[in-house]
């Protein structure tokens, strides 16, 4: 096999940047003058796997070199200028108040391949959401499965590896009813990207048997060229195998797919903007089949204590998977040895590709034979490539031909920090006119609303995947008081009895993401969906102060300042709020240069911060659900109603152009959810649905029709914090609020609980199937059929 | 002394295989469910049957679970179909014609389908199929089933005995339409092997998505003659427990209907 020098020690700045561009190193200039240094020092010239796996270590993908970077970030309000320098974003936000708060049901935070937290005495639940865009672009139904094939794989090489109970999954599209002509060159179609990805995650999950239990879709147009596509999978672990340790002598042994010449370039791809050169190789080809082995037998050798340490092959493949093994001991691998898909690989690419179902595992000698006849006799694949050391080197060969040989000490710490720049502007903010409406009017927008694409049900996507594979999952994505009505559920809950025995404790999910108010302002959005997801796990009876998060940034080119700006405006939000709620953020991800050129101008994706939210709770016989139960109860809505309809939904539908983005009182929030925690747990509530996409008026159409029910509601007695019309109390986006369902017998004692908090005695449930709306105020009444709302929710996502 | 004998053959173990291959899924809740009804159960991988082709005859009941055994690619079911019935075949054959209860569900129920131990395993031959949902997609939903009874209460297969009339289960599945010549779908019916056909609330005729597939007679479920050998494309094995359905019906409080099907056929050996 043909190992080939690459000139580097005699180039020149244009000549390096010509170098890393040709090869999609993704190298900057100032890594690479670095690489140069290095090969200087040693007085001779990189070899072609030598410079990639300098690639595929010090890419974004795998360092994250942005947000653990040099930042020197502006914010410019009022007309004053404020300068603070971050030497690592990171570290000194988020994950500074995951220290902070350093909460001791945290067991592994942002050190291995997912967060995990506490489940009960002997076992721990873990959490990792990845991004898998770019290759969802090119490919949607094979980016989205590799894409939850590889998060599956992450809670595989957590510890000493968990065993996966629930996916999740988020997306970003563009508008499926984009015109053709108006997708650029080289660009799927929104619509085949939508439809692609969402099979490709329904033909990998559910071929897992993992049920895919909790998720979102977000359409708007900045997506168009660049969908983003979030999964997460949760698993359980053990508490004594959630650490993992490499000893020198131990053997590194690869388990699962072949290699083969797919996902070259994956990790340092993920860098570079797309356009309609972009190169479809760089995507993974996936075989669900072959990972469901590697995950039946691999739980077997954790349990039979076979093997000291995994990890999986993610992005950079064994050059990651094996070098993050051996990063503080060194290793020899032999690359002739890794099992190939097809001949003819050369070195370089043998060690960096992203085939798939790939996990690496350091195996003490003693049980060479015992772990290979356990993975034998379940047809997997398994072979010994090498060996860790204790000299501190990484050591490829091919036969006899040394092909790499590098300090391991460069490689995860030479990778140079420049300072980047970052600006963040105040824009102007105006409040919106009045907003008045007919009764007439008002009864459309509801339906509007409700059969806006942000709004309306999923069910198209939900009922595709297997969410109730494994048996546990108790509160499902779509709940309804029969089994033919439905409506959406804030939160999933798992309880995990097939594997703990006799449990009763859960593993509530949720999630939050509103790129619309990123648009104005990233602050705003990033608490506002860190509540969002809060609020989701609160509303089916999760304590808010045992809730872990977990962030995900997917954001444009961090080059341009404003861009950056945005970013570290986000980190600051995700700050302040993880240590005003006093919960930890446990495990993240970026995904960053999401971006794409048409005729040389550059678009860029509005920015979107996910977080995604975990939490255990003592009891699932507890948890209840957002649809009405029963007529004669009362509905309530709890907290303040503020003219909010800033990047709203009705905003949205209406054309409105101002309009103020929701705030965000931390401390009335934890208050509010705090209470509502006591009130389910104490079994005061019947149903609880938070307020989001699309106001009040939207959570409780969303109830009635899921329990099959009719509701009289007096929209005088919405308490609001200042005066406003029946139209912006209806759509206002504003955050901390929640429709509960109380039964007369609990009345009292709600009102009681509840005292000093701001809370609106609005309606109550009836049997006659219709949604009632009275203001004698503004002289507004309507009568609207249940059916009609759950129609128009409905039909919009139908394909 | 006979009294002795009752207990001692009440408190006999039953035990349970469960199947299982690369792609199978459902097989952890299965055992579960068995386990809760009183059973043991051992989940052993189709190689290890094969190296010991006698081991499936010291246990007392089959199942084969859920799932994608081998992706299901050429079609469900068929590569592990084809691998019970040629590398185990005989013996199948025989737990089945002993009487022994055997039950496949979802690609369980495909698989038995296509090797033909369903609805005739006296033959052993093919003689229907599960084709793709009429809706083209993977259907995951709860429906309502209705229980099929011969005459007066008394259902043909021993795994459905003592249910309401109209039961509710979860399906989820691409390829549940169940389809056979009229002459083999006639045969069926005259003989009560129908044990589960999909229905609205009240066990009257339904369509779409209630009917998540299309099935002919809207059949969700059939036995054999002798009702030990059971398919059925609904997941009786989630829903074990009241808590499991999305409104926790149930019943003595805390199970959910799928139980009352497993405890029907340990109950049955004891």
């Amino acid at each position: 096999m043909k190992v080939n020098t690459i000139e580097i020690l005699n180039l020149n700045d244009k000549q390096l940047v010509e170098l890393s561009r040709k090869s999609v190193l993704s190298l900057s200039l100032v890594e690479m003058k670095e690489v140069q240094k290095y090969f200087r020092n040693i007085k001779r010239n990189p070899t072609d796997v030598e410079l990639e796996t300098i690639a595929q270590t010090w890419s974004e993908h795998c360092k994250h070199k942005t947000l653990t970077g040099n930042i020197e970030y502006t914010e410019e309000k009022g007309g004053k200028k404020k300068v603070t320098k971050y030497k690592n974003l990171l570290k000194e936000t988020i994950f500074n108040a995951t220290m902070k708060l350093n909460k001791d049901w945290c067991i592994s935070v942002f050190k291995d391949n997912a967060g995990v937290i506490d489940f009960d005495k002997t076992n721990g639940v873990a959490f990792k959401v990845e991004t898998h865009n770019h290759p969802s672009a090119l490919e949607p139904y094979g980016g989205s499965a590799t894409g939850i094939g590889g998060v599956i794989r992450d809670i595989l090489g957590v510890g000493l590896g968990a065993k996966p109970l629930a996916n999740t999954d988020v997306f970003c599209f563009g508008l499926p009813d984009t015109k053709s002509s108006e997708v650029p060159e080289g660009m799927h179609h929104p619509k085949r990207i939508a439809k692609g990805v969402v099979s490709g995650v329904r033909d990998y999950g559910n071929r897992m048997g993992i049920p895919t239990v909790n998720g979102g879709v977000f359409f708007d147009k900045g997506y168009m060229a660049n969908p983003l596509v979030y999964c997460g999978t949760m698993g359980i672990i053990p508490k004594n195998m959630s650490e993992k340790e490499v000893k020198p002598g131990d053997l590194v042994l690869v388990v699962g797919g072949r290699t083969g010449r797919d996902g070259i370039h994956g990790a340092t791809f993920s860098s570079v903007e797309l356009d309609k050169e972009s190169d479809v190789s760089a995507v993974q080809i996936g075989n669900p089949i072959v990972e469901k082995k590697v995950l039946d037998t691999m739980l077997k050798a954790r349990d039979l204590k076979l093997y000291r340490a995994v990890t999986d092959c993610g992005a950079g493949g064994l050059s990651s998977a094996a070098g993050e093994l051996g990063e503080k001991t060194g290793l020899v691998i032999q690359l002739e040895k890794v099992p190939l898909k097809y001949k003819g690989l050369a070195p370089w690419e043998i060690w960096i590709s992203e085939a798939q179902e790939r996990m690496v595992f350091a195996v003490p000698p003693k049980n060479k034979n015992k772990i290979l006849n356990l993975f034998k006799k379940e047809n997997v694949e398994a072979t010994f490539i090498g060996k860790f050391t204790n000299d501190g080197k990484l050591l490829l060969k091919y036969g006899n031909e040394v092909v790499a040989n590098m300090e391991m000490s460069f490689l995860h710490g030479g990778v140079p920090k420049p300072t980047r720049k970052a600006v963040w502007k105040q824009k102007p903010i105006k409040k919106q006119s009045p907003v008045k409406v007919s009764a007439k009017t008002l009864q459309e927008d509801i339906k509007k609303v409700l059969a806006d694409i942000n709004v309306c049900s999923r069910d198209w996507i939900i009922r595709q995947y297997d969410h109730e594979v494994q048996g546990q999952t108790v509160v499902k994505p779509l709940q309804g008081s029969s089994i033919t009505n439905s409506g959406p559920q804030d939160a999933a809950v798992i309880w995990p009895y097939t594997v703990v025995k006799g449990t009763k404790k859960g593993i509530v999910l949720s999630n939050g993401i509103n790129p619309e108010y990123g648009k104005v302002d990233t602050y705003k959005m990033t608490a506002s969906s860190i509540e969002e997801a809060m609020r989701n796990a609160v509303c089916v009876g999760a304590d808010p102060e045992k809730i872990s998060l977990l962030d995900n940034f997917c954001w444009g080119n961090p080059n341009k300042p404003e861009i950056l700006g945005s970013l570290v405006r986000a980190s600051q939000a995700a700050y302040d709020l993880s240590l005003g709620y006093g919960v930890p953020f446990i495990s993240g991800k970026d995904s960053l240069y999401n971006e794409y050129t048409i005729d040389g101008k550059t678009y860029s994706i509005p920015p979107a911060f996910l977080v995604s939210s975990m939490s255990v709770i003592e009891d699932v016989n507890k948890t209840i659900t957002m649809d009405l139960k029963n007529a004669g109860n009362s509905i309530y809505l709890i907290g303040i109603t503020k003219n909010e309809l800033g990047a709203s939904v009705y905003s949205k539908v209406k054309n409105f152009k101002n309009g103020i983005v929701p705030d965000l009182d931390v401390k009335v929030s934890k208050k509010i959810m705090k209470t509502i925690f006591s009130a389910i747990n104490e079994g005061l509530l019947e149903s609880c649905h938070d307020c989001s996409e699309g106001g009040l008026i939207t959570s409780i159409s969303e109830m009635a029709f899921a329990g099959d029910k009719g509701v009289n509601i007096n929209a005088d007695a919405i308490k609001t914090s200042e005066k406003m019309t029946i139209a912006e109390t209806l759509f206002s986006e504003s955050n901390t609020r929640f429709i509960v369902e109380v039964s007369p017998e609990n009345v009292v004692k709600f009102e009681k609980m509840f005292k000093g908090i701001v809370v609106s005695k609005i309606g109550e449930v009836s049997n006659d199937k219709l949604l009632k709306l009275e203001s004698k105020k503004s002289k507004i009444s309507v009568k609207e059929n249940i059916k009609n709302l759950q129609k128009a929710w409905q039909k919009t996502l139908q394909w | 002394m006979a009294k002795n004998f009752a207990m001692v053959n009440k408190m006999k173990k039953i035990k349970v295989i469960i199947i299982r291959t690369a792609g199978t899924n459902c097989d952890y809740e299965l055992k579960s469910a068995f386990e809760l009804c009183g059973a043991t159960v051992d989940r052993v991988h189709i190689n290890e049957l094969i190296s010991s082709k006698n081991k499936i005859l010291s246990y007392d009941v089959l199942a084969v679970p859920g799932g994608f055994s081998y992706g299901d690619d050429i079609a469900s079911g068929k590569i592990l179909s084809n691998e019970i019935k040629y590398k185990l075949g005989d013996n199948v054959k025989k737990f089945a014609l002993s009487g022994k209860p055997i039950i496949g569900i979802c690609n369980g129920f495909q698989i038995l389908v296509k090797m033909g131990l369903l609805p005739k395993p006296e033959n052993f031959e093919q003689i229907s199929t599960l084709s793709y949902n009429d809706s083209n997609k993977f259907e995951c939903r709860w429906v309502h089933l209705k229980t099929e009874k011969k005459n007066n209460d008394r259902t043909l297969c021993l795994w459905t005995r003592d249910l309401p009339d109209v039961i509710s289960l979860p399906v989820a599945h691409g390829e549940g339409k169940f389809v056979a010549d009229k002459k083999i779908l006639d045969d069926i019916e005259k003989n009560n092997q129908v044990v589960f056909r999909y229905c609205d609330k009240n066990g009257k005729d339904t369509v779409y998505p209630q009917d998540p597939n299309g099935s002919l007679n809207a059949i969700a479920g059939v036995c054999n003659k002798k009702g030990n050998v059971f398919g059925l494309m609904p997941h009786p094995e989630r829903y074990i427990y009241a808590l499991q359905h999305p409104s926790r019906e149930g019943y003595d409080g805390v199970y959910g209907w799928g139980k009352k099907i497993f405890q029907n056929a340990i109950d049955y050996l004891k």
